[in-house]
């Protein structure tokens, strides 16, 4: 890695730059039209041509630039944190809110660190009859409670 | 007495008891998210956004803009009492406040940091109310060419303003422009980047945006770091200011205002800012500078003044231009659009009941916050003794179904999820998401002003430079750009963020 010596600084210009190429190339299929009559396809060349620009300028500036090394990622936060909220959008409407959300928490509070399974259960049953009373009955939101009542 | 009878109009507006309820809701959620570290009010906005829809929208901005000011007073408890600032704003409090809280005087400090927010906050109020009939009025002169000046002034200033690399930050405003144009072009019906995805052919939404990157990706940011938090137990009692001590404060706290009201006005600006400057003006002009940092009681009420009179200022451009200035703005944005109000300087007039009500509840809010809080601040105490590990699942439980209602399916919650994702992927390549939430929110608007301009002058690119205040808008955007690249602003500019990291 000597030679890239801003490591954030070249991997978000690296990302800018594919955004901005896809942009380009992606929308060439919207009606580019002319300035005075702009088509659907004009602003987001705009846009696409300064991202590569700017993301080129970044990636060539960390050959030259000193930069802190990207910090490494641990991956048990990220899965069970986004794993629970995307199994609780999925399962809510057929589980009912109440079972939904006893997952969600559980699942959630595995992610950290000081994971400890009793406490987690018994929150995620107060926060099931809060989110209820709440949200179902309080604010009258359209979902099932239970199982089945979809 | 224009200003008079317009004021009138927003008390009357805001007294009735729905909004009274929506202002007090707003300013104890605001108050319970600045004590809670963790999640902000971005991400708190984008939380009750879904829950505003059957509101009307007077009664749901008076709610939303609670929200911030609110944090703001929740904030500086937390400063104050546990040395760790619930919100960015109130950073600098931690330096004097908690020292003041260690000499056994978490009282005054309390108390100071509650009065200097409370004037502050009415001097701004009237500040709001003064100066944005005169600014819309000239914004209406705008033809489309000074618009998209402006919005590229406004863009340019509110990431000079802000902290970490000026080219990644206007990368990221590029990237939320773009991200704000997916979906139906209103010209031709075109969907645009929609990958064939019925769901996106109406556009990304704002909240799953706002939520991924400001509330998910900073919980597992969080977590991912295995610190533990300290505990307070401490009780806090006391509250009376001796006269020596309110003499020393008061200055401060006419200073922070005066600050806090010009600096929110500014884009990039609004609470950190202001609350930043007020402390090293109090540090800079004080005959006993060596007392900062040891509890010195300017040290509390001039940024505390400055931030929340800053708050309040900041929704000057909003309300006056459409222009929103900072992330939170942003989600005001997405707030009125939702409820169909355009932002821009045609709002005063045509809803004046809206634009005066939401002012005058500012003011009537900032009072709540002054009663609630000392009384209240045991039970805010407790709340802190709240575990992370406890607190986390909850408020991912309260973002999952205010996500999952903006239409009832789980598309909401899938995007929200991958926001969270690339949020983290942001973070840790230290790529701000603020400038790329105010260019999501602007993307359309920049779009429809830009084919304007260029539809009138004929495909003449040149128009943006021969209308004269457009082209003085530019040159304060160039200007900016070239004054942060100087490399003496660029090494003070590092400075002054340096406190902050």
């Amino acid at each position: 890695m000597a030679l890239i010596r801003h490591p954030k600084d070249f991997w978000s210009g690296v990302i800018f730059t594919a955004m901005g190429a896809f942009a380009v190339i992606y929308g060439s299929k919207y009606t580019l039209g002319t300035a005075a009559r702009m088509g659907p396809g004009y602003f987001p060349r705009i846009l696409g041509i300064l991202m590569i620009v700017l993301g080129l300028i970044l990636v060539l500036r960390a050959f030259k630039l000193e930069g802190d090394r990207i910090p490494p990622w641990k991956w048990k936060p990220t899965l069970f944190v986004l794993g629970s909220v995307v199994l609780f959008g999925s399962i809510v409407k057929f589980l009912g809110m109440a079972i939904s959300t006893v997952i969600l928490i559980v699942l959630a509070s595995a992610g950290s660190h000081e994971f400890r399974p009793k406490e987690a259960v018994i929150s995620g049953v107060l926060l099931a009859a809060l989110a209820v009373g709440v949200f179902i009955v309080g604010l009258s939101l359209q979902l099932p409670i239970w199982p089945g009542q979809g | 007495m224009d200003l008079l009878s317009h004021l009138a109009v927003g008390f009357g507006v805001a007294f009735t008891p729905i909004n009274l309820l929506h202002a007090l809701i707003g300013c104890l959620l605001g108050t319970l998210i600045g004590v809670l570290p963790g999640i902000g009010p971005v991400a708190t906005i984008a939380m009750l956004l879904p829950t505003t829809y059957a509101l009307q929208p007077v009664s749901a901005l008076i709610m939303l803009a609670g929200i911030y000011y609110g944090a703001q007073y929740g904030g500086s408890t937390t400063a104050i009492l546990v040395n760790m600032p619930g919100e960015t704003s109130s950073v600098v409090t931690t330096l004097d406040g908690h020292k003041m809280a260690l000499k056994g005087q978490a009282g005054q400090a309390l108390a100071i940091a509650a009065i200097g927010s409370f004037f502050a906050g009415t001097i701004a109020t009237m500040f709001v109310a003064a100066f944005s009939p005169p600014l819309s009025a000239l914004a209406l002169k705008f033809g489309p060419a000074e618009y998209f000046s402006l919005m590229v002034l406004g863009l340019i200033g509110s990431v000079v303003l802000a902290h970490g690399s000026l080219l990644k930050a206007i990368a990221m405003i590029v990237l939320g422009l773009l991200m704000g144009i997916v979906g139906t072009d209103v010209n031709s019906g075109v969907a645009r980047f929609d990958f064939g995805v019925p769901e996106l052919s109406d556009g990304i939404g704002i909240v799953g945006v706002a939520m991924g990157l400001f509330g998910f990706a900073e919980i597992i940011v969080n977590l991912e770091s295995t610190e533990k938090r300290e505990i307070v137990s401490k009780k806090v009692k006391g509250f009376l200011l001796s006269w020596d001590q309110i003499k020393k404060a008061a200055p401060a706290i006419l200073r922070g205002t005066g600050i806090g009201s010009v600096l929110g006005i500014l884009p990039g600006g609004g609470a950190m800012l202001s609350s930043f400057a007020a402390y090293a003006v109090e540090k800079k002009i004080s005959k006993t500078p060596h007392e900062f940092g040891r509890g010195a009681i300017q040290g509390v009420a001039g940024p505390e003044s400055a931030n929340n009179a800053g708050a309040q200022t900041s929704f000057i451009p909003l309300l006056t231009l459409g222009i929103p200035e900072n992330a939170v703005m942003a989600m005001m944005v997405g707030a009125m659009t939702i409820h169909n109000i355009q932002p821009g300087p045609q709002v005063i007039t045509s809803n004046p009941g809206l634009f005066w009500g939401l002012i005058a509840s500012m003011w009537i809010g900032n009072a709540m916050l002054v009663i609630l809080n000392l009384p209240l601040i045991g039970i805010w105490i407790r709340l802190l003794r709240v575990p992370y590990r406890l607190l986390y699942p909850a408020i991912l439980l309260f973002c999952s179904i205010g996500v999952y209602t903006v239409n009832n399916t789980s598309w909401d919650v899938m995007m929200t999820a991958v926001f969270g994702l690339i949020g983290v992927l942001f973070y840790k390549l230290e790529m701000e998401p603020a400038p790329l939430l105010l260019g999501f929110v602007l993307g359309p608007m920049m779009e429809e002003n830009l084919r304007r301009a260029l539809l009138l002058s004929r495909g003449d690119p040149t128009v943006f430079l021969t209308r004269p205040i457009s082209l003085g808008l530019l040159i304060a955007a160039v200007l900016l750009v070239l004054l942060i690249a100087l490399p003496n602003v660029k090494k003070k500019r590092e400075e002054a963020f340096q406190e902050e990291t």
